[in-house]
């Protein structure tokens, strides 16, 4: 089970996308989930729709591991196409039975939200298929840092995802070692009702907690050992640099973002 | 030679702030004692004895009650020079899993050099150069919680060294790890030490690592009880029993040989040595 945790979810891969700077790759995400939700009609999702395949091939990633990222969240499409299938009101009654009726609006509607919800996971799981975690975390840190003005402590923000991401395998890994201890002093947390078996998770949870806090302490001391003094005197090894490849993908979507208003504007809205 | 880290009349306690009415049990009582420059030094005890707030004396992690701690030549409570101190002498601690800060090796090694200010392009350098020394450039975008005990180790020594220290302290470093694991951080500080001549401190309870150093200190209940190179502190064996040590296996065997009446030297400290000891008594005797 352990073994197969990547953090993050990074491929590895030399892909234009992966070289792409990790700020421009923030937006580029923003500005793909802006376009996915101005789209009010078939044709300006459709022109969305070859953004996200263009995307996806430039990235170099296989389409299984996009395929992967989509897996948990299919009963969450199903559910909203389910939602909105029914309860979106129309005049054209498509079938009616009993107390169900479909309308051909609804089914639009339905078809929307499920494709919305698609394309706004592949979208972010291209970003964070091609972005290390530490990059995307230094990329945060350097697109809020307008906020010091308002003395929001961006770094220490930044810095505390940096550890959280560092420490998910860790305490994984901890958990393990937690629960099948108290396996073999006699837990059971297979069987039982479900507040039994909440009950049962009690004996792992505090364990885990009281470790957390002594690593956080050990922790805090390697980093004052090596001079950790918060982010005003820091200098970074790797240097971010927003380059004309950046500019140009900017560009491109903003392009995208106006023909998906054209084509809103050209053919009307179906939603 | 010249005196590296100085311990001057050194008491420590720690201190229940929540607390004031409980006794404060002594932890370093009244220490002195100085580290030669470039010396590999090895400082025995058993848990509790002081030995881990003796390394973070050192470095200004913890300050003492009485007395003074200096660090070539900074008296370690002056705040003003914390971080002089600290860029001087790294520490590396029990488990590796609490001292790595980032997902990917080399960020982790670059992490001390980003905080002291370093141009990134000399970071870029001296990350290469402590991964070659601690063997592990092969390993530079791997996560760190997908090597071994060892490599993790190696991984958090390498951090210290792109700080371009002068003395490592390794605060029971080993002890988390299996024997190999062990091995490859005892050779990489050992090759640290006589290459580049930095000082350390290794802080331990196995005896077997001891037999290395050009010192040892034995520690129990604050003080300094032996002190010396290994082979005249492994001779008071009785000593080192009654402070719950051990010794090497071969310098135990040595001494139960000589007891039933073998002529050997006293002072043995590895099977090899005894071993080619007893060849040449036999010789003798035929």
């Amino acid at each position: 089970m352990i073994s197969d945790i990547t953090i993050g979810q990074y491929y590895k891969g030399n892909s234009f996308i992966h070289k792409l700077d990790a700020r421009a790759k923030i937006l580029l995400t923003v500005l793909f989930i802006a376009m996915i939700f101005m789209c009010k009609n078939f044709l300006s999702l459709g022109l969305t729709f070859v953004f996200v395949v263009l995307s996806v091939l430039l990235s170099a990633v296989p389409v299984k591991m996009y395929l992967k990222s989509l897996k948990p969240i299919i009963p969450i499409v199903i559910f909203t196409a389910v939602l909105n299938m029914l309860y979106t009101g129309g005049e054209t009654v498509l079938y009616s039975f009993w107390k169900i009726t479909l309308t051909a609006e609804g089914l639009t509607t339905a078809a929307f939200f499920a494709a919305r919800i698609v394309l706004i996971i592949i979208s972010s799981s291209i970003l964070t298929y091609t972005t290390v975690p530490t990059m995307l975390t230094d990329a945060i840190e350097k697109l809020l840092s307008p906020l010091k003005v308002f003395k929001i402590p961006v770094h220490s923000l930044a810095m505390m995802m940096t550890l959280a991401l560092r420490f998910i395998p860790t305490l994984i890994e901890e958990i393990g070692k937690i629960t099948n201890a108290q396996k073999a002093r006699g837990a059971d947390f297979e069987s039982g009702k479900l507040l039994q078996r909440i009950k049962a998770i009690i004996p792992i949870i505090i364990p885990l907690v009281v470790s957390s806090f002594r690593r956080a302490a050990e922790l805090a001391d390697a980093m004052n050992c090596r001079c950790y003094t918060g982010g005003n005197t820091r200098t970074r090894m790797k240097q971010m640099k927003f380059c004309f490849k950046d500019f140009v993908s900017l560009l491109v979507f903003c392009i995208g973002i106006a023909g998906v208003v054209l084509l809103n504007i050209k053919f009307g809205a179906v939603i | 030679m010249e005196n590296y880290i100085e311990f001057k009349d050194v008491s420590f306690a720690y201190i229940d702030e929540y607390d004031s009415t409980t006794e404060n049990e002594t932890v370093i009582d009244n220490l002195s004692v100085s580290i030669t420059k470039g010396d590999f030094v090895c400082v025995l005890g058993h848990n509790g004895c002081g030995k881990s707030t003796f390394a973070k004396l050192c470095n200004a992690i913890e300050v003492p009650l009485s007395g003074k701690v200096y660090v070539d030549g900074i008296d370690t409570s002056d705040d003003d020079r914390l971080y002089d101190i600290r860029r001087k002498v790294g520490m590396v601690f029990q488990n590796p899993d609490n001292q790595i800060v980032a997902t990917i090796v080399e960020d982790d090694v670059a992490f001390g050099p980003e905080n002291l200010g370093v141009e990134p392009s000399e970071i870029r350098v001296r990350v290469d150069e402590a991964l070659r020394q601690v063997e592990m450039y092969d390993f530079r975008l791997s996560e760190p919680h997908k090597l071994s005990g060892g490599q993790k180790q190696r991984v958090a020594i390498a951090g210290i060294i792109a700080m371009q220290p002068e003395c490592i302290i390794l605060d029971e470093s080993t002890s988390m790890l299996d024997p190999r694991g062990r091995r490859e951080v005892i050779k990489t500080v050992k090759k640290l030490n006589e290459e580049q001549g930095i000082t350390v401190i290794f802080i331990t309870h196995y005896m077997d690592e001891a037999v290395e150093a050009d010192r040892v200190i034995v520690m129990d209940d604050g003080k300094i009880v032996l002190d010396g190179t290994p082979r005249d502190v492994f001779v008071h064996i009785d000593e080192l029993k009654e402070i719950g040590l051990d010794v090497p296996e071969a310098t135990e065997l040595t001494a139960m040989l000589i007891k039933e009446g073998v002529s050997l030297r006293e002072d043995i400290l590895d099977v090899e040595e005894l071993f080619d000891s007893v060849v040449k008594l036999m010789e003798e005797k035929s």
